[in-house]
């Protein structure tokens, strides 16, 4: 009930911004949209060229690191004191990609749910990791690179905690609702 | 920090590649990486333009003005430094919105909107403010109602039930938005980000 009433939210939502916010700055308040529109428009340009570097100084340099199988092989040096803590070793590789590459934790869950089945408590965990966290390099590089801030004082911190927070807690909150770790 | 950061995942990667014999690897992964950063740079520019002049419009009728107005008490505490009739108050609000409904393709450029709103009230434009930081930090942690990928990949997988994984992802959200905002109030008088 709850997830089609979402999904009815989700399918509306854009159409209705689009027909909504132009109808009542037209009738209501006499705004000349077209022209208006046309020039906030114009900043997208400037915008995505602004991102640029940012985003190639961030992928790059994340890219090296994955590609030379550093990751791989940080995941299997740490593997038996993340055993210790408790925490299932199979959820490892996605505690580590996820603040770097949306791409490559994409990756990963899908390869849990393949390995390990979509229904099982590293696949639900898997899921719930993924869904609740954000590639955090990625929207720091242009958030701030969109505005040309260098100095990004304590977002990093600030990001990594909350990355890390919504990781430990999806594993206890899967093994609360679901049983079983 | 970011700097350290930045240079040791290359000179990580470097001694990776190194000692596993395959150096070409730091060659292949730099020019295939920044090649993709600028197709994703360029793939954004017609949606941020969209939202830019949708926006624009709706900055102009004063509806930015009313979202930020919605949900005034729990914003001028977030963000005391910035002033409670702001723009940037309504932009933020659009982007948090965005993000809780999943409406991913429209969260970013609303979010580019409000840093530059941001920026607006920053004497040293290089630097962060504060309330970059929070905004950043509640954004990356978001509030998500449906997370949409991971439900499409669960089917594709041939899950039994791919929503039970709903619930969860709101509470670990929650959470982790509540952990955000914590740690970015902690950290942002603290010598070591200041320097």
């Amino acid at each position: 009930m709850f997830v089609e009433i979402m999904q009815t939210i989700s399918l509306y939502s854009v159409p209705l911004i689009i027909l909504l916010i132009p109808m009542y700055a037209l009738f209501v308040k006499k705004v000349k949209v077209y022209e208006v529109f046309c020039e906030g428009a114009k900043e997208g340009f400037d915008t995505a060229i602004r991102i640029l570097p940012f985003l190639v100084a961030m992928l790059f340099s994340i890219g090296v690191l994955r590609m030379s199988g550093a990751l791989d092989m940080f995941i299997d040096f740490t593997r038996p004191f993340f055993a210790q803590i408790g925490l299932p070793s199979e959820l490892l590789p996605m505690f580590v990609m996820r603040p770097l590459s949306g791409g490559a934790a994409q990756g990963v869950l899908v390869d849990l749910l393949e390995a390990y089945g979509p229904d099982s408590f590293i696949g639900r965990a898997g899921s719930t990791m993924y869904g609740s966290t954000e590639t955090t390099l990625y929207v720091l590089a242009v958030y701030f690179g969109s505005v040309g801030v260098i100095k990004a004082r304590h977002a990093v911190a600030a990001g990594f905690m909350a990355d890390a927070a919504g990781m430990i807690s999806a594993v206890i909150v899967t093994a609360i609702i679901f049983g079983s770790m | 920090m970011i700097n350290y950061i930045w240079f040791s995942f290359i000179f990580i990667g470097f001694v990776a590649s190194f000692l596993t014999g395959d150096i070409q690897k730091v060659t292949d992964a730099s020019l295939l990486y920044a090649n993709s950063a600028v197709e994703l740079a360029i793939g954004l520019v017609g949606t941020i333009s969209l939202w830019c002049g949708l926006m624009k419009i709706a900055e102009e009728a004063g509806l930015v003005k009313k979202l930020g107005d919605f949900l005034k008490p729990v914003m001028i505490r977030l963000f005391p430094d910035v002033p409670p009739d702001h723009p940037a108050m309504g932009s933020m609000v659009a982007n948090i919105a965005a993000n809780v409904f999943g409406l991913g393709n429209a969260a970013t450029p609303l979010g580019l909107r409000a840093m530059k709103d941001l920026q607006t009230l920053s004497d040293d434009k290089k630097t962060a403010t504060n309330a970059m930081v929070m905004f950043l930090a509640i954004n990356t942690s978001s509030v998500t109602l449906i997370p949409s990928s991971v439900l499409a990949l669960r089917v594709a997988a041939s899950s039994s039930n791919p929503t039970e994984i709903i619930a969860p992802t709101i509470l670990v959200t929650t959470i982790s938005t509540l952990v955000a905002i914590a740690a970015a109030k902690l950290f942002q008088n603290m010598k070591m980000f200041n320097k």
